[in-house]
């Protein structure tokens, strides 16, 4: 383990990181909001969640240091009296807890589909590839809209806000396996025809054995680069599916939800309220996608 | 003097330092004369005709060095002036014909456009140059095929539409980059045939870069050896050929497979050292006897048969059925070589593919030291195979890159015996490393720390690995350069005779085929022509098939 | 030519069929749809007759056969929540979304495929790191909250621009259009602007990556050897092959504009399908979201039909026979 570790810090691949600055600055800013939002219940002055705390004679103040600002709420509150600071932090948390775990969802669910459709072929992945190609012709945000929409009806409106955030995963990882599924299929179809997995089938080895031991690690560089850029977009798109009032409930604010409750404000001129969970979300899936292009120029320049 | 080239040197800087690609390469080129640039991979020949045209691949430089062509500098030439000296006095042939070509547009269109822009003539002027060139590289048909793409186009055919691209600027000089290298050999010499022509009639001087002997010997009037990016000896082709004088050029020319008469082994290579020397004596006293019933032929073929579905039936319809292997019988027996050869996609590869469990045959039968694979249940046939194992041809995919070469080769042994075994395979493995000369430390690192060469050793380590007496060997040199092909099938000679290995040796070579089968069979389009002891092959081919091929070959001395 | 033809839209009828599945659970699986349909104090009695008399008895097959054929005449019923047949709904907005959605498609193809070329063309080049640069700040930002920036500074700070609703329209034939009016015009600038900014970065990077992959080919190396000038062999051999893939992935982009007008149209409120839709799935309004998804599928297979056959036409390796 340790051995492979001094390896990988000998490899190309992180002395090219090392000489961008781009990839550098980037995944620093990238592990910087990570660690701050991580962190989000001891670094902010308030806890957003616990309605007891806020006041709501203090509600949309402006930042610090505008004029009328409190230097109690740095970055201003909102319709509510929330400190607009940790709501960010909060917002901040909830959406990267739903990025992860719907990007860990899908690459789970893509990778496991992509590898048995690229390496059984015939009817299992015309079906498999059929499947695929029909929601592919759909893009994520309408997938996960109407993922959403059919548990809308299905659960009452309480039961839905209270699993909202399941609901959201399951959405966005529904709208995202597919392209996991084909970037492993294609790496799989060309891997099949590789020598050694002939010769792993003359040793003998089931395809199971075949698929999980020399099949995906040959396959998995291009998964972790969409991987990469995938978390961004399902950030995005659990943004875009709060601010069109489809995400969380305005009790567990993302920064969808944040940004959805501004805009209503954002006519009467309190810009701080959507500006700064905006600018949270823009900073953030930046620094992601310049790193995940970086690591996609890096390791292959074919993808996409 | 037509092209001089003096001191080159080509640098290309990279994360561990600048490296010499070229140093101090000193050439000259005559009118009419076609200049062999011979070597092994990595010496540096292709970045000789990079540079002359102005190619050369980013982030290659000149460091320092002259190209004069007809008394003008070429070396620091501005680019729009080199775009203006490319086409019309160098011209360049690249090694694949399938791909040079941008396939959206017709032969004709591409052509014209390359004349347009050398002649300065209309479109009808050029079409009639066009045709005229077409008929020229021996292109039938030529009015008629002017409108066709170049996927119309077989393989030999492209590369006369390549050739007549390059000369239709009419250039002095041509460089020619391994251009029959992706060709089989009975295109091979036609084309080497029409290169020279070429050069006869347009007085046009050629660089033509090779890694193969063969084609120097059929066209080159001087031949320059390249070592590690110099030049290390300059001479008349026959005289390199018959009395090289630097070591290197001895070393490589005792290394290049003879088809004109068969040698025990091939000589020792001192020049060139890819691995130290095996260890045989260690590797017999863990050698198993094959398990089950014995018999005298190791392996038996009989009308086997296989067959690709090319178009599935979905519905009524019968699905379309190419047939790649047609009927063949063959026996191996024990301790000996069978060889295989054929062009691409005569089917050589599918019979070992077969034989090894990957494709199912459609008819036949197939016998392993007396156990038959084809009747027996899926099961039994996997044990039965247990005694066979595969070499194959590209030493770059054969081996898993994520694991490290203990792995790879103890994992047969772990399938095997279990993890329980898992001690005795490591150690298994390192001996098998020592065996086969890579040293037992070699199992710590991954695929890609070692060469081509060293990589077809762990290949045929992992075969030895559970005591397999039946070996397929897939085209296991041809990706290697001749020298370290000759200590590879050195290697392999050794093997077979301490182990008593049964060999199927599948190749397109026939020198090497000449050098390393008892008896060999001749196959054309999933048919074997015909089956002969190797030494009446060569002495006398009786299919006109099997003698068409011998011609062909190319021959070191004629 | 014709069996190409025949396969392909044998292709998209088992696409459309597809999503009519989906679409037909939704109906058939989720909610009740005559709970939705009375008021609280229809009886029992009422109730199963009116079941029965919509056919919700049937079995499964039958009902989905009788959902295409309705489907197929553009008939989805009522909405729940508004009370108005679907197909009218989507017949007044629909205008407004694809007036939105095709000059955005203009727009994002006119100016991302020059920028793409440019910058695979020019790699290293200031511009190229700046429109690099500004695409992937693009492709960071997610539709709504360009259109909530463009909203602040043009619409609330400047106060140049509406900032929702389509303006005055004309109606030509049953067709209303903001296209012949100075208020809808203007109407039109900040959700254009917002949509096409989105899928501009998304084409400049699709027709970089791809002219990029064709400039390394080999048969753009033998034409330089042969003395092929730049500008010949950029425009004339490497862009004619880089457009085959971009054809296909365009494709696919003017179907995700048609469908991601609806995070612009929320933001706009403009009054197209999109906003519809969205509504619908806030009120649980299941033949809505049921006639949306069947439209925007249909655009969608549409599009890869004409895709296909554009390529067919353009690429001889399709038309004319293989290697003799």
């Amino acid at each position: 383990m340790f051995k492979s570790f001094s390896h990988f810090l000998q490899s190309d691949l992180v002395y090219n990181f090392t000489r961008s600055r781009v990839a550098v600055g980037s995944a620093v800013v990238a592990l910087l909001i990570i660690a701050a939002s991580m962190l989000a219940p001891v670094l902010s002055p308030q806890n957003p969640f616990d309605l007891m705390s806020l006041d709501i004679m203090e509600s949309n103040l402006p930042p610090a240091w505008e004029s009328g600002g409190d230097p109690k709420f740095l970055l201003g509150t909102d319709d509510q009296g929330r400190d607009m600071l940790s709501a960010t932090l909060y917002g901040l948390r909830i959406s990267l807890i739903i990025g992860v775990l719907s990007v860990a969802l899908s690459l789970l669910v893509g990778v496991t589909l992509g590898l048995v459709s690229g390496y059984l072929g015939g009817i299992v992945d015309t079906l498999i590839m059929r499947v695929a190609d029909v929601q592919l012709s759909f893009p994520a945000i309408l997938i996960a809209l109407i993922v959403d929409g059919a548990f809308r009806i299905l659960l009452d409106k309480e039961m839905h806000d209270r699993a909202a955030i399941y609901v959201i995963i399951l959405a966005i990882a529904a709208s995202g396996w597919v392209q996991y599924a084909r970037t492993v299929r294609s790496c799989v179809l060309s891997e099949k025809g590789k020598e050694y997995v002939e010769a792993a089938r003359i040793i003998g080895l089931g395809p199971v054995l075949i698929m999980v031991r020399h099949i995906l690690p040959n396959v998995m560089g291009p998964v972790f680069v969409v991987a990469t850029l995938h978390i961004a977009m399902a950030i995005i798109i659990e943004a875009t599916l709060s601010f069109l009032g489809l995400g969380l409930p305005p009790t567990t604010p993302s920064l969808g939800t944040l940004i959805r409750t501004g805009n209503e404000y954002l006519f009467s001129g309190d810009w701080w309220i959507t500006i700064f969970p905006g600018a949270a979300l823009m900073i953030f899936s930046l620094s992601v996608n310049l790193f995940g292009d970086w690591l996609r120029d890096a390791m292959n320049p074919k993808l996409l | 003097m037509l092209l001089d080239i003096s001191n080159l040197t080509v640098k290309y800087p990279s994360r561990h330092g600048e490296f010499t690609a070229l140093k101090d390469v000193t050439l000259t080129l005559e009118a009419g004369e076609i200049l062999g640039l011979v070597g092994e991979s990595g010496a540096g020949k292709s970045t000789v005709g990079n540079a002359v045209i102005g190619l050369l691949a980013k982030p290659g430089f000149v460091d320092h060095g002259r190209i004069t062509l007809t008394g003008q500098q070429l070396v620091g030439r501005p680019e729009p002036e080199m775009e203006l000296l490319r086409g019309a006095r160098v011209g360049m042939i690249f090694q694949d014909p399938m791909t040079s070509l941008n396939p959206l547009e017709t032969v004709g269109w591409q052509l014209c456009e390359t004349i347009m822009l050398h002649k300065h003539c209309t479109r009808r002027a050029a079409r009639t140059h066009a045709i005229d060139m077409m008929e020229s590289v021996g292109i039938r048909d030529a009015g008629e095929r002017f409108d066709h793409y170049p996927h119309q186009f077989s393989g030999g055919m492209r590369q006369r539409v390549v050739i007549a691209l390059a000369i239709c600027g009419d250039p002095d000089v041509i460089i020619a980059d391994e251009p029959t290298t992706a060709l089989d050999v009975s295109v091979q010499s036609t084309i080497l045939d029409l290169l020279r022509t070429i050069c006869r009639e347009r007085g046009v001087g050629m660089i033509l870069v090779t890694h193969d002997m063969g084609v120097i010997a059929e066209v080159a009037d001087r031949v320059a050896v390249m070592y590690r990016g110099e030049v290390v000896e300059v001479g008349k082709t026959r005289e390199i050929l018959t009395a090289p004088q630097h070591k290197y050029t001895q070393s490589l020319i005792s290394a290049v497979p003879r088809a004109d008469v068969k040698i025990e082994r091939f000589p020792l290579i001192s020049y060139i050292e890819d691995a130290g020397t095996p260890d045989l004596a260690r590797l017999k006293a863990r050698w198993t006897k094959p398990k089950g019933a014995q018999s005298d032929i190791a392996l038996s073929v009989r009308d086997m048969s296989v067959e690709f579905i090319t178009q599935r039936a979905w519905t009524g319809r019968k699905s379309k059925v190419f047939r790649a292997v047609q009927s063949v019988s063959f026996d191996i027996p024990r301790g000996t070589t069978l060889g295989i050869v054929g062009e691409s996609g005569s089917g050589k590869s599918t019979i070992a593919r077969t034989i090894a469990g990957i494709y199912q045959p459609a008819e036949g039968e197939v016998t392993l030291n007396g156990m038959s694979l084809t009747k027996a249940s899926t099961r039994d046939a996997k044990l039965r195979r247990r005694d066979l194992q595969m070499i194959f041809q590209d030493p770059y995919s054969s081996l898993n890159a994520r694991m490290r070469v203990q792995q790879i080769i103890a994992e047969p042994i772990l399938f095997q015996k279990g993890r329980a075994a898992r001690d005795e395979a490591m150690r298994t493995a390192d001996d098998l490393l020592d065996i086969v000369g890579l040293g037992g430390a070699a199992g710590r690192k991954f695929p890609h720390e070692f060469s081509g060469g060293q990589r077809q050793r762990i290949s045929i380590a992992r075969a030895l690995a559970t005591g397999a007496n039946f070996i397929i060997c897939d085209e296991p040199t041809s990706a290697l350069d001749v020298s370290i092909q000759a200590q590879l099938l050195n290697l392999l000679k050794d093997l077979q005779q301490e182990l008593g290995l049964t060999l199927l040796f599948i190749s397109h070579d026939l020198p090497v085929v000449r050098q390393m089968c008892d008896r060999v069979c001749v196959m054309k389009k999933g048919v074997i022509v015909e089956q002969q002891e190797t030494e009446q092959l060569f002495a006398s081919p009786q299919h006109a098939y099997s003698q068409q091929l011998l011609a062909l070959a190319p021959k070191l001395l004629r | 030519m014709l069996k190409l033809i025949l396969n392909r839209l044998a292709h998209s009828v088992v696409v459309m069929l597809a999503v009519a599945l989906i679409a037909f659970s939704m109906v058939a699986f989720l909610g009740d749809p005559i709970s939705n349909m009375v008021g609280q104090d229809t009886t029992v009695a009422e109730r199963a007759a009116l079941r029965e008399n919509l056919g919700l008895n049937d079995p499964l097959p039958v009902q989905f056969v009788r959902f295409l054929s309705h489907a197929v005449q553009g008939d989805f019923g009522l909405s729940y929540s508004l009370r108005v047949p679907v197909s009218e709904l989507f017949a007044e907005r629909m205008p407004a979304t694809l007036e939105l959605s095709i000059i955005s498609a203009i727009f994002a193809l006119l100016i991302g495929i020059p920028l793409g070329i440019h910058t695979a063309i020019n790699r290293d080049s200031f511009t190229t790191q700046a429109i690099l640069s500004s695409s992937l700040v693009g492709v960071s930002l997610p539709t709504f909250l360009i259109g909530i920036l463009l909203i602040l500074i043009f619409g609330v700070m400047l106060r140049w621009l509406p900032t929702f609703g389509r303006g005055d329209v004309v109606m030509i034939g049953g067709w209303s259009t903001g296209l012949l009016t100075s208020s809808g015009l203007r109407s039109l600038v900040l959700p254009v602007a917002t949509l096409t900014i989105f899928q501009l970065t998304l084409i400049i990077r699709l027709v970089r990556a791809e002219m990029m992959e064709v400039l390394r080919t080999d048969f753009i190396k033998f034409a330089r050897a042969r003395g092929i000038r730049r500008k010949a062999l950029n425009y004339r051999h490497a862009l004619k092959n880089t457009m085959m893939p971009v054809i296909t992935v365009v494709g696919l982009q003017l179907g995700n504009i048609i469908a991601f007008s609806l995070i612009t149209e929320s933001v706009f409120q403009w009054p197209g399908m999109g906003l519809l839709f969205v509504q619908a799935i806030g009120n649980a309004d299941i033949p809505v979201m049921v006639a949306y998804l069947m439209i925007i599928a249909l655009i969608f297979v549409l599009i890869n039909l004409i895709v296909d056959l554009l390529h067919f036409v353009l690429d001889p390796r399709l038309h004319s026979s293989g290697a003799n």
